[in-house]
């Protein structure tokens, strides 16, 4: 099989993965399980309280996505630039 | 030509390893929830391997521009892949940890190395995990998970698995491992005198959550896999990752 059939039906695959839960689970809130972590922790050992904090929190939601696309972005620019230089054409003649 | 293709590569990972990878980890231990002597206790676990991935990376560094390629391709796959929040079927979020295909291609021991800088960088700028807690997660997430990647990975590369199969297998479990670790963290810590009730419980928070999306790694990580296996045959074998020789770390 070709490489593109192969990576395209694996991604077809992947977007199922990630896109089923949001169209039959819409309901909920998705919220991380570090949340549902801590509540347990005080389920668990009620008596517990956090000693330290963090250094900086990030002041909103919008300022944490900005953050977060940005890790995003040098990943993928990375990532992009590796396999470019991988599957160029010299490596593919080699 | 090679001059240009070093400086390229230097732009490349420096901009990697100095700028935040930000957000969000949902697995990590968040600051302060282990108690004082747990924190050390991983946080000196960690220093040996820390060590060893320090020796493995300086290894790797002299090895052709194509290796190091790869190694940045390895440390930018989990940049990426572990700002990606991915919804589940437990109607909850949570992240892959990437760190599968880097052990895989490069030996667990480094990946010890790229995993904290990520981990660091989002205990100070994305108030996750936590600076407290970073040996306990580094513990899960960059040694513990990658371990079991590689391993099962040798193994399976020893049976004569297909390399798809193989990549699959170990980053998906290396990612359900990185979760199992940390719920006995939080388990050993928090149990009211019950070790067994308090880590099904936390088994239970991530468990179901992390299983898809650890499927969503490794299809993932196949897919990259594919691609290096086309191009970068000759590497792989370098590596040891495909064929017989496996350099020593």
């Amino acid at each position: 099989m070709k490489l593109w059939v192969k990576n395209t039906i694996l991604a077809v695959i992947l977007v199922m993965v990630v896109a089923v839960p949001l169209m039959f689970m819409g309901g909920n809130e998705f919220g991380g399980t570090d949340d549902a972590a801590s509540d347990i922790v005080s389920e668990v050992n009620a008596g517990y309280e956090t000693w330290f904090d963090s250094v900086w929190e990030p002041p909103s939601g919008e300022i944490e996505s900005l953050l977060f696309c940005v890790q995003a972005a040098i990943g993928a620019g990375a990532v992009g630039f590796a396999l470019g230089r991988v599957t160029s054409k010299k490596n593919a003649d080699r | 030509m090679s001059k240009k293709l070093i400086k390229a590569f230097v732009v490349s990972v420096s901009v990697l390893l100095l700028l935040p990878s930000t957000y969000a980890c949902a697995m990590h231990i968040m600051e302060g929830y282990l108690s004082p002597g747990y924190c050390v206790l991983w946080g000196a676990l960690c220093v040996p391997f820390l060590i060893w991935g320090g020796v493995s990376m300086s290894r790797q560094m002299k090895a052709d521009n194509m290796v190091k390629l790869l190694l940045a391709l390895s440390g930018a796959f989990v940049f990426i892949i572990s700002s990606l929040k991915i919804p589940s079927v437990t109607g909850s979020c949570s992240h892959p940890t990437g760190t599968g295909l880097g052990a895989i291609l490069f030996g667990a021991p480094i990946m010890s190395v790229l995993g904290i800088i990520v981990l660091v960088f989002q205990a100070l700028l994305l108030a996750h995990g936590g600076l407290t807690t970073l040996g306990a997660n580094t513990f899960s997430m960059a040694i513990a998970g990658p371990f079991l990647s590689w391993g099962l990975y040798s193994l399976l590369k020893k049976m004569k698995a297909p390399a798809a199969v193989s990549v699959f297998l170990a980053a998906t479990l290396g990612d359900v491992f990185t979760y199992t670790v940390t719920s006995f963290q939080l388990a050993m810590c928090h149990n009211d005198g019950n070790f067994m009730f308090a880590l099904g419980k936390f088994m239970l928070v991530f468990a179901p959550t992390q299983l898809p999306i650890a499927i969503a790694e490794g299809i993932l990580s196949v897919m990259i896999f594919n691609i290096i296996e086309k191009y970068c045959n000759r590497e792989l074998k370098i590596l040891g990752v495909t064929g017989e020789r496996r350099v020593s770390l």
